[in-house]
């Protein structure tokens, strides 16, 4: 009897361990150099989609987080009354200086993803993959690997890898699964670079 | 998912429809080679290919690209030589080193035809470079180093390999993956073929080099591949390379058959391997 519940112990103290503090130790947090509110753009008193900002070139490359040339276009002097964008003004655009955003969908260099053939071609919905980024009214802490230095967002803030929604985690499995789910036969250079 | 339920027909279906679209591959004029090197360098410069290190050789450097001469030895006035470009010829068949790597590392894109190289997966064991009958395969033995204003320079579609991996030729796939991007965000799921040229061939004065799609019976390339002065180096090995060569030259094309073109890499035949 003492030994089973010393192997009952011995799997909780495991478990706890590895569910639970590893996770804490493995991801350093960092907080988004200043905050940002999607829903007061997009919602009814900004009335803008994804690709006002967020917009794919005529290149066909997609441009990611706007520049502070973008912001500017409407906030070059503060039009509302809030200290974040007065620092944003202060900070950023009256020196014509980027805001170092942290990407939480950064994938490693390898991999080539074309937003294009997705969005215009395929006309999946940014909230495929990003999630209801569009109407988050902050951001959230950033979370990066300690060891490979991606974000938490690349696999998915479940540790386990079950997710209960399609934009949890963007790991090479989930492509290929919808690749193969379309039919689609693809070699390994045409995602990777 | 849905797929889990796919019938046998099905899926005959699915691979029927996904035969090789396009069959990229190069026609090279040696006629019109004079061995500048521009290939090379433009090649380099494309791919993140890293300067070379002190301790570097012929034998150890990174030449994705490499240039050879190969002459005949003969006196003075009755010499004749060849300037070779010489890369990964894309093998269609039998592909040697796609069948040696113990790593799924190499595979020939089903779409493209282009033998792919992963570095992620690569562990360095150097089969395929053993394997490799064209010597086309190239080992970084260093860590690619870059100085600061350099950096500035790399390429940012194509990703810099790392230490202790196998890297070699891909056909720019840099190159069609951004022709893709722009023809996607156009709505269209077809390249215009202007869009996707290969560095070296862009860039040799002579135009010496043709790219496109073989499988194109109205390319330009299609139609010099099946020249009757077109040929491929070792095509006895039966591996069907997609890259043609093409000489009036008698003596060049019975070259391409010769034992060991290997010696490419020392940069000449030896007159014992031309003439018997």
């Amino acid at each position: 009897m003492r030994d089973k519940i010393l192997l009952l112990a011995g799997f909780v103290i495991g478990s706890l361990i590895g569910w639970q503090a590893f996770p804490l130790a493995l991801y350093k947090t960092e907080e988004q150099p200043m905050q940002f509110n999607h829903k007061v753009h997009t919602g009814e008193q900004g009335g803008m989609a994804c690709t006002d900002c967020h917009i794919i070139n005529e290149t066909g490359r997609f441009q990611g987080v706007p520049t502070i040339a973008k912001c500017a276009e409407c906030h070059a002097a503060p039009i509302g009354s809030t200290k974040q964008e007065q620092r944003m003004v202060d900070e950023y655009i009256t020196p014509n200086k980027q805001i170092p955003w942290k990407i939480y969908s950064r994938q490693p260099d390898n991999a080539f993803f074309s937003h294009a053939s997705h969005v215009t071609i395929g006309e999946m919905k940014c909230e495929a993959c990003h999630g209801p980024q569009g109407s988050s009214e902050s951001l959230k802490p950033y979370k990066e690997n300690r060891i490979s230095g991606y974000s938490r967002d690349i696999w998915g803030v479940s540790i386990s890898g079950f997710q209960s929604e399609s934009w949890q985690g963007m790991k090479m499995s989930k492509c290929i699964r919808c690749h193969t789910d379309r039919g689609r036969k693809d070699g390994c250079i045409a995602c990777h670079k | 998912m849905a797929h889990h339920g796919r019938t046998t027909s099905e899926s005959i279906i699915m691979e029927t429809m996904n035969e090789k679209k396009h069959k990229y591959g190069m026609v090279i004029d040696l006629d019109k080679c004079n061995g500048c090197g521009a290939c090379t360098v433009a090649c380099a410069v494309e791919n993140n290919v890293p300067p070379a290190v002190e301790k570097m050789n012929s034998r150890n450097g990174i030449t994705w690209l490499r240039v050879s001469n190969v002459n005949q030895n003969e006196s003075f006035t009755e010499n004749d030589t060849v300037f070779v470009p010489m890369f990964c010829q894309q093998c269609e068949k039998e592909t040697p080193c796609l069948t040696v790597c113990p790593q799924n590392a190499v595979d020939i894109d089903p779409n493209t035809g282009i033998v792919g190289q992963i570095p992620q997966r690569c562990l360095g064991c150097r089969y395929c470079m053993t394997a490799c009958p064209y010597h086309a395969r190239y080992f970084n033995y260093w860590d690619p180093q870059w100085s600061d204003g350099m950096k500035q320079q790399l390429n940012p579609d194509v990703s810099p390999r790392m230490r202790g991996v196998v890297e070699k030729c891909n056909f720019c796939h840099g190159r069609l993956h951004a022709a893709k991007e722009k023809a996607a965000s156009m709505g269209n799921r077809e390249i215009d073929p202007k869009e996707y040229v290969p560095a070296c061939v862009e860039s040799c004065p002579n135009s010496a080099i043709t790219f496109g799609d073989l499988n194109d019976q109205t390319s330009v390339v299609a139609q010099l591949s099946k020249q009757g002065n077109a040929f491929r180096f070792l095509s006895r090995l039966g591996t069907e390379p997609k890259v043609y060569y093409h000489s009036t030259r008698e003596w060049v094309r019975a070259m391409a058959e010769q034992k060991g073109p290997h010696s490419l890499r020392d940069s000449q035949f030896s007159a014992e391997a031309i003439h018997g």
